[in-house]
């Protein structure tokens, strides 16, 4: 299956030395990239590793400092996402480049150079999705369809391009794993027909089972090339993060007794607040003392709009639909939430759980300046800089936020530091209910190990915790129990131990809850 | 000429400047910028319009001069909020009081002076057509130019490839940018057409509605063809409706203010009795009609959230910086 | 060649404080410029402008004077701006507060005690707020744009005044001039220094509330919760803070101290009511907010300069034969620059030598 170029043959792409220096990061460090022509080549990297600078470069999107590119063995400038295009590469964005106001077709069409009648191209689209099992309405606005549809649309516009080189950034973070198979059935396809894929992922698993060749970047720069064949999940783990990163210890709850429910969610209904968000139906859950329980599920089916009911952002009509230490908040404010020992990590760091350019001291205050307010508030609700900044520093020690100066603004930590800081601003109040969205979303190995071994703490010291995450990885390592979300409604939860990666994912594409046995929350 | 001719025709004629601003101000949100200084660029284009035609003795010289005048002017905003990203609202703000400011002072010199007015268009025979044909086929010029202007805003921006790009910049600039459309450009281009209409707007008001300079005399008119775009959800045709709307509440007012009820004693008891109430009325109130009529539309508008979401350019007034 | 904008990682102490003054600077020469083109020495210009005004005690006063609503306006401005609300319709509140608050002395000439003052402020305040809570109620309840409709309320309200003053409360006496009767002693204003000029107690006022808004804005938690709505209302959501009670908040405190300018020159140096009353200072505020960078205390000495420009403007025009409508475009172009000087706060600025594809104008 696995192809090798013939020895001396021409490279469809090379890069040599390329650097981008963003202020004093070096984002990209003098990197070399060769692959071959159908091949399937793997990026590998931690999180903030420079996988995406170095795509966008070859895009075009960014403009290298130092370095060449060689296309078919030409050296070639390559100034614009247009030019990209024209030389024959092509790609598939991580967070998507579509506007979602505009129908599929249009969105195609935006990025053909040509100008074409817009049913041409729906047709030509329709066609081509047909063909490699991707159906797609070209008429459907973006703004409707669901993650996986949105990636479609990238897909089937980039291969509209005929590309020889088809770049995905980071393609199944978003996707089930059933999605995920589907895809990778698509890319051994594309190789057949001859044409290259660059690969980028952190999912060693997918590398093994997939590429033919393996770049791996740590801090921007080339660590090695190799064939993942060769290789072993945990070597290549080691490859990217340079150290000896051990995954977070779960120590199995406390036997025998079963703890008291903490979180209480009953029969929980949202309308939806946008145009483009999801409406949650009968929702319900219980998480007891001492356990940590997930919410998986593939992004915007309902997560975002189910932590707002909760975390009372957003207040429900009855007060005994969330329930927190057997008393009613459905009708409380997110303050008096907290006020009944519950503590919030939303999924956005900058802009929701931290405003960034305001100190880390200032952002103390977000979400304690009631819980707290006899520590830091004064008379006329003075502030008091002193202790809130003596709290900063006891919070940045216990969690090792790694910062530049004393007291820097939030957008000045990398994301795992100032995540860090954002979960151990809740986790020094030693929270009785810990309810956190996405906690390692982009953040490096060394931090996401660190964050999830606090959240298993918490909950073995006698808190009950609440993780929704797309990361089944991660889920699997902190849960005790995973639910999963899906348009709105949520599943029961499996015991970690019935739970494998194919049943959740079958939840998470929908597949009645039926489909999979579970017998627990009785 | 009969009053009801008369009163359509001058709606048409205080509709005309609200709608040509209003179109570019369209155009210049549909590519995701607001620009709160149409009331500043449509002073300038007054003040241009009126001055170049005074001295040069052709109105249409006045024309293309505050056409100019309007695109350079919004060329300072352009540069402000795009290559140096400053807040949209405050630029726009500044670009007002600036446009007031320097109209003001150049305008000194021409208080006082004939107007030229730029003369109406007349089809023989079929302007001569009771009612209708004054209306449309014996107006101005510009007025002309309005229809079509709306109507190659609206082909333009749904029919073709670069009205797809704008509104696809509007919508998303991230996206844009990473596909390689170059959002600043397109965005250049869209503020310097929305300040090229309202110097238009402008010279309209200086030489066909009243020939003559006045200080401050957009007299917020600025102001309504920006509540007109939100109003319209951001749709040239419903941009047009609006326009007559508030044209036509402009116009009757005036009409009320100006009409003696002696001329009105032919009319039957209880229509007298109510015309006689409405005469009644402060001439203040009735001038402040339009204004509040932009309230209220602009309230009725907004009420429904998720169609205004809907509706508006998801990427409106906010900051982009391109990463190189 | 093109201007490249490169994200600072904080924000700059040093241009924060700066910059402001460089957009001063900057408006000099642009201003000295126009001077030279319209044939006038650009250096006697900027001498009537910024230097003569300041040269005697009367003028003083008279800077205090004209400077008084700009400050008031403007610090209930900032807060509002603060908070990502954009009040632009102080003038309209300006005219409210001076319009509710002349009740007393207009219709009730007889009532003439050392009460009826504090209580016309109050009703000042009272009447501005009340005006400003009206884009404030609209755009919490409607989901209206609250600078279209405060904007469009200014030309109710200077409409509404006119009609006072030519109607209902026309002195009788007055020659059929419009304008109220002039207020009895117990509802002027008292001078602070009567034997230097005439700077009366609004100029006080205005210190008090930029002082006392500094205080809220920069050591309670008050003023964090306008910062932190202002700059992430989804942050601000998620502190618990409300974007409904900000956005009334907000609009009553700019709209109260409008109100307060507006009865404080009524009272003051007009005395009277009159069709006349609404000059402006609305919207020069706006501008004093941002030469300020919305710091009540920088407010203070952007309000005095701007009050030098309107001197200034009037010194030109004796002294030179420029045009009082001068003032009003140096007024203009100071917004632009400070607005042009404040991305160096955020940004670093890079010129470009090599033009690239897609890199724009």
């Amino acid at each position: 299956m696995s192809k090798v170029p013939e020895h001396g043959a021409t490279p469809l792409l090379e890069v040599r030395g390329l650097t981008k220096i963003f202020g004093e990061l070096r984002a990209c460090d003098a990197v070399d990239l060769v692959i071959a022509k159908g091949e399937i080549h793997s990026l590998l990297g931690e999180n903030g590793a420079g996988k995406s600078t170095l795509v966008k470069m070859l895009f075009g999107s960014l403009e290298p400092n130092a370095g060449e590119i060689l296309w078919n063995g030409n050296v070639e400038n390559i100034r614009s996402p247009g030019q990209a295009r024209s030389l024959g590469i092509g790609m598939v964005f991580q967070h998507f480049s579509l506007f979602e106001a505009l129908t599929a077709a249009e969105n195609i069409a935006l990025s053909l150079d040509k100008e074409t009648q817009i049913d041409t191209i729906a047709e030509k689209a329709r066609a081509l999705s047909e063909s490699y099992g991707l159906p797609l309405d070209p008429y459907s606005l973006v703004g409707d369809l669901s993650v996986g549809e949105r990636q479609r649309i990238e897909i089937i516009r980039c291969l509209l391009q005929e590309p020889d080189l088809i770049i995905l950034d980071e393609p199944t973070s978003v996707l089930t794993p059933q999605e995920a198979d589907k895809l990778f059935e698509t890319l051994e396809r594309l190789r057949s027909e001859g044409k290259s894929i660059l690969y980028i992922s952190h999912r060693l698993e997918e590398v093994k089972r997939m590429c033919d060749a393996a770049t791996v970047l740590r801090h921007g720069k080339v660590v090695n090339h190799c064939d993942p064949q060769q290789e072993t999940a945990a070597s290549l783990a080691n490859m990217m993060v340079g150290e000896e990163v051990t995954s977070a210890a779960r120590t199995p709850p406390a036997e025998g007794q079963e703890g008291e429910v903490l979180i209480e969610v009953k029969n929980l209904n949202r309308e939806p607040a946008t145009p483009f968000s999801i409406p949650l139906r009968d929702v319900s859950l219980d998480v007891r003392a001492g356990e940590v329980v997930g919410i998986a599920g593939v992004a915007g089916n309902g997560q975002g709009e189910l932590f707002e009911a909760i975390s009372g952002e957003v207040i429900q009509d009855s007060p005994s639909v969330v329930r927190f230490r057997n008393q009613d908040a459905g009708k409380l404010s997110i303050t008096e939430r907290r006020l009944q020992g519950v503590g919030f990590v939303p999924e956005e760091r900058l802009g929701h759980g931290a405003v960034p350019e305001m100190k880390l001291s200032d952002n103390l205050l977000l979400s304690r300046h009631t819980t707290d307010s006899k520590a830091f508030l004064g008379g006329l609700g003075v502030i008091k800089h002193d202790t809130i900044s003596q709290t900063t520093k006891r919070i940045n020690q216990e969690m090792d936020v790694r910062k530049s100066g004393e007291d820097p603004e939030a957008a000045a930590l990398s994301g795992g530091n100032l995540q860090k800081y954002i979960i151990g601003r809740e986790l020094d109040r030693q929270p009785a209910v810990m309810i956190v969205n996405q906690p390692t979303w982009g953040v490096d190995a060394g931090a996401a190990a660190r964050i999830r071994q606090s959240l298993i703490d918490l909950a073995r010291s006698g808190s009950a915790v609440l993780v929704i995450s797309q990361d089944l990885d991660e889920l699997f390592e902190v849960c005790d129990a995973i639910a999963v979300m899906h348009n709105g409604e949520l599943s029961k939860p499996l015991p970690i131990a019935e739970a494998t990666f194919e049943k959740i994912g079958l939840l998470m594409g929908g597949a009645e809850p039926g489909h999979v046995e579970h017998d627990h929350g009785t | 000429m009969g009053t009801l001719e008369a009163i359509l025709l001058t709606i048409a004629t205080a509709a005309t400047p609200l709608l040509i601003a209003a179109i570019g101000e369209l155009v210049v949100e549909r590519s995701g910028v607001l620009n709160l200084g149409v009331e500043g660029l449509m002073v300038m284009g007054a003040v241009a319009g009126f001055g170049m035609a005074h001295l040069s003795g052709s109105a249409w010289v006045g024309i293309i001069c505050a056409i100019i005048a309007g695109a350079l002017f919004s060329l300072l905003f352009a540069f402000l909020v795009l290559t140096l990203v400053t807040n949209q609202v405050a630029t726009g703000l500044a670009l007002t009081l600036l446009g007031l400011g320097v109209s003001g002072m150049i305008g000194e010199a021409f208080i006082g002076l004939p107007g030229i007015r730029l003369e109406a268009i007349s089809i023989p025979v079929l302007s001569e057509i009771p009612l209708i044909g004054k209306l449309l086929f014996g107006q101005d010029p510009i007025f002309y130019i309005s229809i079509v202007l709306t109507i190659v805003v609206m082909w333009f921006l749904f029919r073709t490839r670069a009205g797809l790009t704008l509104r696809a910049v509007g919508d998303s600039h991230g996206s844009a940018h990473a596909l390689g459309i170059s959002v600043m450009t397109v965005r250049y281009l869209a503020i310097m057409f929305g300040g090229a209409c309202a110097g238009l707007a402008g010279a309209f008001l200086s030489l066909v509605y009243t020939p003559q300079w006045v200080e401050n005399m957009t007299a917020g008119r600025g102001w309504i063809a920006l509540a007109l775009v939100v109003f319209a959800s951001w749709r040239p045709l419903r941009v047009l409706a609006g326009a007559y709307l508030f044209g036509a509440i402009t116009i009757v007012q005036l009409h009320i203010q100006a009409i003696s009820l002696a001329e009105l004693e032919f009319l039957p008891g209880v229509i007298f009795w109510l015309a006689s109430l409405v005469k009644s009325i402060p001439s203040q109130f009735l001038s402040a009609l339009p204004y509040l009529a932009t309230v209220i539309v602009l309230v009725l508008i907004s009420r429904n959230r998720r169609l205004t979401m809907m509706n508006t350019p998801a990427s409106l007034g906010k900051p982009f910086v391109p990463s190189r | 060649m093109r201007i490249e904008l490169t994200k600072r990682p904080q924000h700059s102490v040093l241009f924060s404080a700066l910059s402001p003054f460089i957009a001063l600077a900057l408006t000099m020469i642009a201003g000295g410029l126009l001077f030279a083109t319209l044939g006038k020495n650009p250096f006697d210009a900027l001498y009537y402008y910024f230097i003569d005004p300041l040269r005697e005690t009367w003028s003083l006063h008279e800077l205090a004077i004209k400077a008084a609503p700009l400050i008031l306006i403007a610090v209930g401005l900032a807060v509002c701006f603060s908070s990502n609300n954009w009040n632009i319709g102080a003038e309209g509140q300006f005219v409210a507060g001076a319009v509710v608050g002349s009740i007393p002395p207009v219709l009730f000439p007889d009532v003439q005690m050392f009460l009826v003052l504090p209580l016309m402020m109050i009703l000042g305040i009272a009447g501005g707020a009340a005006y400003g809570a009206i884009p404030a109620f609209l755009k919490v309840r409607f989901n209206t744009n609250e600078i279209l409709t405060s904007l469009m309320l200014v030309y109710v309200a200077q409409l509404f005044n006119d009609w006072l003053v030519r109607g209902p409360w026309r002195n009788p006496e007055g020659f059929s001039f419009p304008g109220t009767v002039r207020f009895h002693e117990y509802a002027i204003l008292p001078q602070v220094w009567p034997d230097s000029g005439r700077a009366h107690w609004g100029f006080i006022f205005a210190l008090v509330a930029a002082v006392a808004a500094w205080f809220m804005m920069s050591k309670t938690l008050k003023g964090f919760e306008v910062k932190v709505l202002g700059q992430s209302p989804r942050a601000g959501r998620f502190a618990g803070f409300s974007s409904s009670r900000m956005v009334f908040f907000a609009f009553l405190v700019s709209g109260g101290l409008a109100g307060l300018a507006g009865i404080s020159e009524v009272a003051g140096p007009i005395e009277h009511l009159n069709e006349k009353i609404s000059i402006g200072y609305g919207f020069t505020a706006i501008i004093v907010a941002f030469l300020g960078r919305l710091n009540p205390l920088g407010i203070v000495a952007a309000g005095l300069v701007l009050a030098l420009t309107y001197l200034g403007g009037e010194a030109a025009q004796i002294s030179l034969g420029v045009s009082d409508k001068a003032a009003r475009v140096f007024q203009g172009m100071l917004l632009f620059f400070v607005l042009a000087t404040d991305t160096l706060i955020h940004y670093r600025i890079k010129l470009a030598m090599r033009s690239h594809a897609s890199g724009g104008a």
